[in-house]
């Protein structure tokens, strides 16, 4: 086996330095938890391996702007044990710890769930029912990128040469807004979603949906926002007619794979089961 | 081929080891140290045999590189019983036969012991969810579980 180098900068542009250096060959290392299982199992070959483990901006959950600043690599424990975070957007947390058993959620980050760029990934559809932005560090600087602008296909990222995700920014939410993320799996824990729908809404003083986002994921390349689905909610009270909608909506979106796990009439239409079940989660936890 | 010198705490000791990048912490700690107490499963992070704690925190040891160690503390089931004096959880699962092939037992319990710090009450949906990560092939999972609640009511009795 050839020689591996390991790399683990103290800060984010000795990181992307090393990564742009790196070409190809280079994978950044988070929780590793899909990175090592790629490298036993011969899909990918890397020549350098940058630990970012040790750069504190990904490491930290912080509170900013009346939101959230995550590190892309706080494992999902971390989020869980998280109070203020886990009451402000309980969606993304459940959607983070339904990755993986309780030794994966020791070490498997949003960052590196949203760069391994499964169409599957649990946190995803609810990070991007969140509004999600990442901040994308790289040789020319930070930018702002929104979460469902990062993968582009399944294993495949808008991430230039160079480019890292050092945290999630979850942004302050409205008053009586809240948010819920639910995955098909046929059984009960540790199990790649089939579908995954995250929705997160906000209502007014009088009940009626002002604002929506509908995040749907393993049912196209890429986790979506599904625009048509949040239609349907804003502007109702988010009753039985407009819970038909979004879920019509949901699975009009789908364009999902045929496979063992779930064929395409399956998924499409537990897409939209599934959406009229967490809106009513959200919608409860917004009248809290 | 150049190799990492790794310094780490294992079961409260300070140790210094060598390794190379692609070597995992379980192949540190077994083939290195000759601690193989903790077992490799399936090398994947599903079967939760090679589980060990990192700073408290419950990981699958075949999904760390040995290199990550360093500087942190890292506990395995050798450092679970005090000198010849078992851990409760050791002691009930003999007495409760909560083992059969036994391969899946050194995972199960750094899980289980690191469970009952964090919640020494824990309901048995609680354990079960906890352990979902262990899995015991010869599928004795109500003897485990059961020996885990047993064990709970006992330490908070003691």
């Amino acid at each position: 086996m050839a020689d591996i180098q390991y790399e683990a900068p103290q800060d984010l542009s000795a990181a992307s330095a090393l990564l742009a250096a790196g070409g190809g060959q280079a994978r950044i290392l988070a929780g590793g938890t899909d990175l090592l299982v790629q490298m036993k199992s011969d899909l990918i070959e890397p020549t350098l391996i940058i630990d970012i483990k040790n750069i504190s901006e990904t490491r930290t959950i912080a509170a900013e702007n009346g939101g959230f600043r995550i590190g892309a690599a706080v494992p999902g424990a971390e989020l869980g044990e998280h109070e203020a975070l886990s009451a402000a957007w309980p969606g993304v947390v459940e959607a983070a710890e339904l990755i993986g058993s309780t030794q994966v959620q020791g070490r498997a980050s949003l960052g590196g769930n949203l760069c391994n760029a499964s169409p599957a990934a649990d946190s995803v559809p609810a990070m991007i029912a969140a509004g999600a932005v990442a901040s994308v560090v790289g040789q020319n600087g930070a930018r702002d990128v929104l979460v469902e602008d990062i993968a582009t296909g399944p294993g495949q990222t808008s991430l230039a040469s160079g480019e890292i995700v050092a945290s999630i920014f979850l942004p302050e939410r409205p008053p009586n807004s809240g948010d819920a993320y639910l995955r098909f799996i046929p059984r009960t824990e540790m199990d790649i979603a089939v579908v995954g729908v995250g929705i997160s809404l906000t209502l007014d003083g009088g009940g009626v949906c002002t604002a929506a986002r509908v995040g749907l994921g393993a049912v196209a390349p890429t986790a979506l926002l599904v625009g048509p689905a949040a239609d349907a909610l804003i502007g109702t009270k988010i009753d039985d007619a407009a819970l038909d909608n979004l879920a019509a909506a949901t699975s009009a979106a789908c364009s999902p794979i045929d496979d063992k796990r779930g064929t395409i009439e399956f998924r499409t239409d537990v897409a939209g089961v599934l959406a009229r079940r967490v809106a009513s989660i959200a919608l409860k936890r917004a009248a809290k | 081929m150049a190799k990492h010198h790794v310094t780490t705490t294992i079961n409260g000791d300070e140790t210094e080891f060598l390794c190379q990048t692609e070597q995992t912490l379980l192949d540190v700690l077994r083939d290195e140290l000759h601690l193989t107490g903790t077992k490799e499963g399936c090398g994947t992070g599903d079967c939760g045999a090679c589980t060990v704690t990192i700073d408290g925190r419950l990981v699958c040891s075949c999904l760390v590189l040995g290199v990550e160690a360093e500087g942190h503390a890292i506990e395995t089931i050798e450092g679970m019983a005090d000198g010849d004096t078992l851990h409760p959880l050791q002691r009930n699962f003999i007495d409760m036969a909560a083992l059969q092939c036994g391969i899946c037992t050194p995972g199960v319990l750094v899980a289980a012991k690191n469970l009952l710090e964090r919640n020494p009450d824990p309901s048995e949906t609680e354990v079960r969810y906890w352990l979902a990560g262990n899995l015991c092939r010869c599928t004795g999972y109500d003897k485990i579980v059961r020996a885990v609640m047993d064990t709970a009511a006992k330490m908070r009795g003691a």
